[in-house]
Order: structure tokens, then C-alpha cells, then sequence
């Protein structure tokens, strides 16, 4: 039995061992935070304006005196519940797309196959711009907009695994015994792409917590006054010159999620990749 | 090898199809008359009744689809809901800006991003590669927007060496922020594929042959490894420029720089319809149009594919 992917990375990618550790931090912080810390993401304290960060308020506060870290934290479980969320919605779409692209030849691939381009040749931000701006905003829209845009990548992935599985021994067997196709396909082929899937879902969600915060950003997603990384980036601009603080902790923060996210994909991939683990 | 070029081109035509279906059910689905939301109500009655007409607001979604298209193919975007003014022109009037900022972006990926990609490949596994891989990981990490701000801070307010925003008439100056932050994900993504292709490329006997020889390290580096690790290299600087179109909306939005991105949040805040959607449509026109030409130069770049292709062709 090889080693588990956690003894894996302890061993040999520090930078993996990393990520995960920020992840949990981060999830732990986003779970229990606004629970543990004092202040009320939405509590306006006008004695407090623009502070700097210091002891009492480890981020500092915004233009209306609401402490920053407080809703760092809160905006921590907006940002990935709607990268987890997307990526997984995503990835259903993609998989079943890409299982029945690559099983069924013929038109149906070829059907399916130029939906898929259709929708890999739209500038991603573009499409979720255009989906977000029409749609009333919220976590709802964003989700959909997100696995609307996502999917297509998935799709190709699975639709290339399962044509090479499709010939080989083992599917054919299973064909011979008189296998319905679904089982085939979801109880024989599917179980072999979860490795590579793993890899793409994990850099999904770090691409996911950047598209998310620049919709935020850009005013089209979740609205205020709930708080989310991106529209704390977005809103607070104008004040970078006198309180920079104000937008570089919640930009750190999706920096350090998205790094994460990548970190631990590119280790899911030297982990599952033979070729490496010689 | 003309055939492969033809059938590429050929390919474009459901792709760009399908692209301005998706903006159409978009535009349909703005609750309301979809003339109205193309034109706004403040345009003057003979052209919504024009619009109308053309879209054929009471017939069946694909003749409306047709419709749309005539539109698409006259040039017609709509109207600006706000100014009145006629969407197309105002993209064309501001896409060049955009294009000068992307070209600058590709400048600055490009030379950053070669530049780090082969100092980590020929220092494979050194101390410069780990901080390399590192830097390139956390480059590709970045949300284009806080990077921007940041340099925007640390440049122009605490040194005060550049223009915080604007175009400032041409002045390079003006460029060198906006560039920068638009290609900062880009240089990291073409450092790590210069790495892994200097890195397939490294081991080759014509390399051992070229050192032998006796050839500088460097023009061993660049001149035999890098010329023959540059085919990924060039694709991934190609594909990237299609995708400065969605940093573009970012970078633009933070220095006031006038092109389409501005153009699009402008239309974003205000809810303007037509302004969002005709960037849409034609970001995503430009963007499969860009990875065609990609697609095309990699052809006449890569001697295989040319081999293999023109090895098909009868006669």
C-alpha cells in the first residue's frame, strides 16, 4: 500500500503541507470565527474611522469604522462556499457531458463536443459578467454564473479518460457480461478519472475564489452589506492611498485561499501522477 | 497545409455561432421587450419600430435569433440606454486603447516570464529554481485587481515614481502600471511552461553537442534550447493575449485607462444592457478569432504538424 496523500506531501512538498494548513485555517476561521472574534462585521462605529491596524482591530477598520478582520472572516465563508459550491456544480455538468462525449461516438460526441468548445472559446470573466448582470445578484447567481463558465474544462478532461477507457480490457469485459451502460460508465469508468478530477476540482476552486472576488469586485456579486473579499477590495479603492490596509488584507486573503487551492492541486497531481512517485 | 487553415477557419463558424447565441438568450432573457433592451427607451420611436422589426419580437425565439444575427452582421449592437449612442462605434472607438494596453501586457509577460522560466530551468532544482517556482505559483495566484492597486500604491504614492491613473496622452509612463498588472498572471504561467520546456529540451544529445563544441553557456541556453523550447512558449503567449480581454475589465477598471474594459463596468454599474452585452459579444468574437491565429502560426511554427499535414494532402 502506498503512502496516503497527507504522509505524501508531509515528506516530500513543504509548500503543499502549506496550502493545506492555510486551508484549514482558513475554513476553521471562517466556520468559527465570527462566533469567537468580538466585533459585528456589520457593526458601523463612527469613534473608529480608518483606524489602523493595531491590538484592538488586527486589520484595522473601514471608512464607516467596521472592524476589517471581522469581515475577512465572514467573508471567508461567502468566498468558498460559492468556489466549493461552483467548482462541484462544475464538475457534475463537465462529468456527465464528458463521460457521454467520450462512450458514445458519433453524433452525440459530436454534439456534445462543440457545445463544449462553444463554451471554452467565451472569455471566462466575459460570460459570468454577462450572466451576473442580468440575473437579480446574489450567492445563487454567482454559483450558477461560476459552473455555467466552469464546466467546459471538465468536460474535455472526462471526455478524453473516457475514450482511452472505453477500449480498454476491463470495460470490454464488463461489456461481454452484459453490463447496462450506466453501470459501465459510472460504476467502471467514472471510478478511474476521480484521481485527475480531484486534481482539476482542487485548481477549480482556487480559479473559482478569484472569479468570485472580481465579480464582487465589480459590483455583480453577493451585495452589501454583507461583506465578501471582493467588494471590500472593490468599495474601499478609492481610500488606498490614506488607509491601504483597508484593501490589502481582504486582497491577501484571496491571494493566500486561491494559492492554496493551487498548491494542493499541483500536489494531487505529482501524488497520483506514476511517473513521479517512482 | 492551406487545407488545415481552411478547416480551422471553417471550424470558427459554429464557434462564433454559438457565441452569439449565448449573448442572444442573454439579451432575451432581460425581463421585458428585448427591442427595448437592446435600444433603451429613450431612443427615438422609428428605431425601436426598426428593431422590433428586425428581431421580430412576436415571432418564434429562432427566427428572433435570425433577426439578431442581421443585426450582429449590419454592425448593430443597440444603443446606449444613457448617451444614445450607437454601442459599435463606441467599441471601436475605445478597443484600440485596449489593444496598445494588451500588446503592452504581452511585453512585459513575455520578458518576465522567459526571463524567470529559463533561470529556473538551467538552475533545475537550485535554491533560484525553488524561489522561481515559488514566485511563478504565487503570480499565478494573484487577483489582478489588489495586485494593481498595490503597485498603484507602492509606485505611485509612497515613491511617487509613476502616474497613479489616466493615459496621459501616449506617455509611456502611463503604461508601465496598467501593463504590468494586466500581465503579471501571465508572466507567471509562461515562466512555468518555459521552465518544463527548457527542462524537455535540456537533456537532448544536440545540447551535450552544442557544449562540447565548445559554445558559450549562453548561446548554448538561448540559442539551441530556448529556440527549441519556444513552440509551447508561443502558444501559451498567444492564448493568454485572448484572455487579457477579462483582465482588461479589471486592470482598466483601476487605472482609468479608456478602453472597452472601462466601457463595460461603465455599462455593468449602470445596468446598461447593450454597452455589457456588445462588449461580451465582442470580446468573445476577438478571443476565438486570437486562438484561430494561434492555432494557425502554430502550424507554420511547428515543422511536425506542417510535415504531417501537407503528408495528408493528395499529391
Amino acid at each position: 500500500m502506498r503512502n496516503s496523500f497527507f504522509t505524501y506531501i508531509a515528506r516530500n512538498n513543504t509548500m503543499a503541507l502549506l496550502g493545506l494548513a492555510a486551508l484549514v485555517i482558513i475554513v476553521l476561521a471562517g466556520l468559527l470565527g465570527p462566533h469567537l472574534y468580538p466585533y459585528d462585521p456589520l457593526a458601523i462605529d463612527l469613534d473608529h474611522i480608518k483606524s489602523p491596524p493595531s491590538l484592538e482591530h488586527p486589520c484595522g477598520t473601514d471608512s464607516t469604522g467596521r472592524d476589517i478582520l471581522s469581515r475577512i472572516l465572514f467573508g471567508a465563508r461567502i468566498s468558498l462556499f460559492i468556489s466549493i459550491t461552483a467548482a462541484f456544480g462544475a464538475m457534475l455538468i463537465g462529468l456527465l457531458f464528458g463521460l457521454l462525449a467520450g462512450y458514445f461516438s458519433g453524433p452525440i460526441d459530436t454534439g456534445l463536443s462543440m457545445v463544449t468548445d462553444i463554451a471554452l472559446a467565451f472569455p471566462s470573466l466575459l460570460l459570468a459578467i454577462g450572466i451576473t448582470v442580468i440575473f437579480p445578484p446574489g450567492i445563487t447567481t454567482v454559483v450558477i454564473a461560476l459552473s455555467l463558465v466552469g464546466w467546459a474544462s471538465f468536460a474535455r478532461l472526462v471526455r478524453g479518460l473516457t475514450l482511452s477507457y472505453k477500449e480498454s480490457l476491463f470495460v470490454e469485459a464488463s461489456r461481454a457480461i452484459g453490463c447496462p451502460t450506466g453501470r459501465i460508465l459510472f460504476r467502471h469508468i467514472l471510478p478511474n478519472c476521480v484521481s485527475t478530477i480531484l486534481v482539476a476540482l482542487s485548481l477549480k476552486m482556487g480559479t473559482f475564489i478569484l472569479a468570485e472576488s472580481a465579480l464582487s469586485f465589480l459590483g455583480l456579486g453577493v451585495q452589501p452589506p454583507i461583506p465578501t473579499w471582493g467588494s471590500m477590495v472593490g468599495l474601499n479603492r478609492m481610500y488606498i492611498h490614506s488607509a491601504p490596509w483597508m484593501v490589502f488584507f481582504p486582497g491577501l486573503a484571496i491571494a493566500v485561499s486561491t494559492l492554496a487551492f493551487n498548491l494542493l492541486g499541483d500536489a494531487l497531481r505529482d501524488y497520483f501522477d506514476p511517473h513521479v512517485n517512482v | 497545409m492551406i487545407r488545415h487553415v481552411i478547416k480551422r477557419l471553417l471550424l470558427a463558424i459554429p464557434t462564433l455561432l454559438g457565441v452569439t447565441f449565448i449573448t442572444f438568450l442573454l439579451i432575451k432573457s432581460v425581463p421585458g421587450d428585448p427591442a427595448l433592451s437592446l435600444v433603451g427607451e429613450r431612443a427615438n420611436p422609428e428605431t425601436i419600430a426598426a428593431i422590433r422589426q428586425e428581431l421580430g419580437v412576436d415571432q418564434p425565439t429562432i427566427v428572433q435569433y435570425a433577426g439578431y444575427l442581421r443585426l450582429i452582421l449590419k454592425g448593430e449592437l443597440g444603443r446606449s440606454y444613457y448617451t444614445n449612442r450607437i454601442v459599435a462605434d463606441d467599441i471601436r472607438e475605445k478597443f484600440p486603447n485596449t489593444f496598445r494596453l494588451a500588446m503592452a501586457a504581452m511585453f512585459f509577460a513575455s520578458t518576465i516570464g522567459i526571463g524567470l522560466g529559463v533561470i529556473m530551468g538551467v538552475t533545475r532544482s537550485s535554491i533560484w529554481d525553488r524561489i522561481g517556482s515559488i514566485i511563478a505559483m504565487a503570480g499565478v495566484s494573484l487577483p489582478v485587481f489588489w495586485i494593481g492597486l498595490l503597485l498603484m500604491f507602492f509606485f505611485s504614492f509612497v515613491l511617487r515614481l509613476l502616474p497613479p491613473s489616466g493615459m496621459g496622452d501616449g506617455n509611456l509612463l502611463y503604461l508601465i502600471l496598467p501593463a504590468s498588472t494586466l500581465g503579471i498572471n501571465s508572466a507567471a504561467y509562461i515562466a512555468r511552461i518555459t521552465r518544463s520546456s527548457i527542462l524537455d529540451v535540456i537533456s537532448q544529445p544536440f545540447l551535450v553537442t552544442a557544449a562540447a563544441k565548445g559554445l558559450s553557456r549562453a548561446r548554448v541556453i538561448f540559442k539551441h534550447a530556448l529556440r527549441n523550447a519556444m513552440i509551447p512558449i508561443i502558444t501559451l503567449i498567444g492564448l493568454d493575449f485572448g484572455s487579457y480581454l477579462n483582465g482588461a475589465v479589471l486592470t482598466e477598471t483601476i487605472f482609468g485607462w479608456d478602453g472597452i474594459g472601462l466601457y463595460a463596468l461603465d455599462g455593468i454599474i449602470k445596468r446598461d444592457y447593450p454597452v455589457v452585452m456588445g462588449t461580451v459579444l465582442v470580446g468573445a468574437a476577438v478571443f476565438v478569432l486570437i486562438n484561430i491565429a494561434v492555432d494557425i502560426c502554430y502550424v507554420f511554427l511547428n515543422p511536425q504538424i506542417r510535415i504531417r499535414t501537407t503528408g495528408r494532402e493528395p499529391g
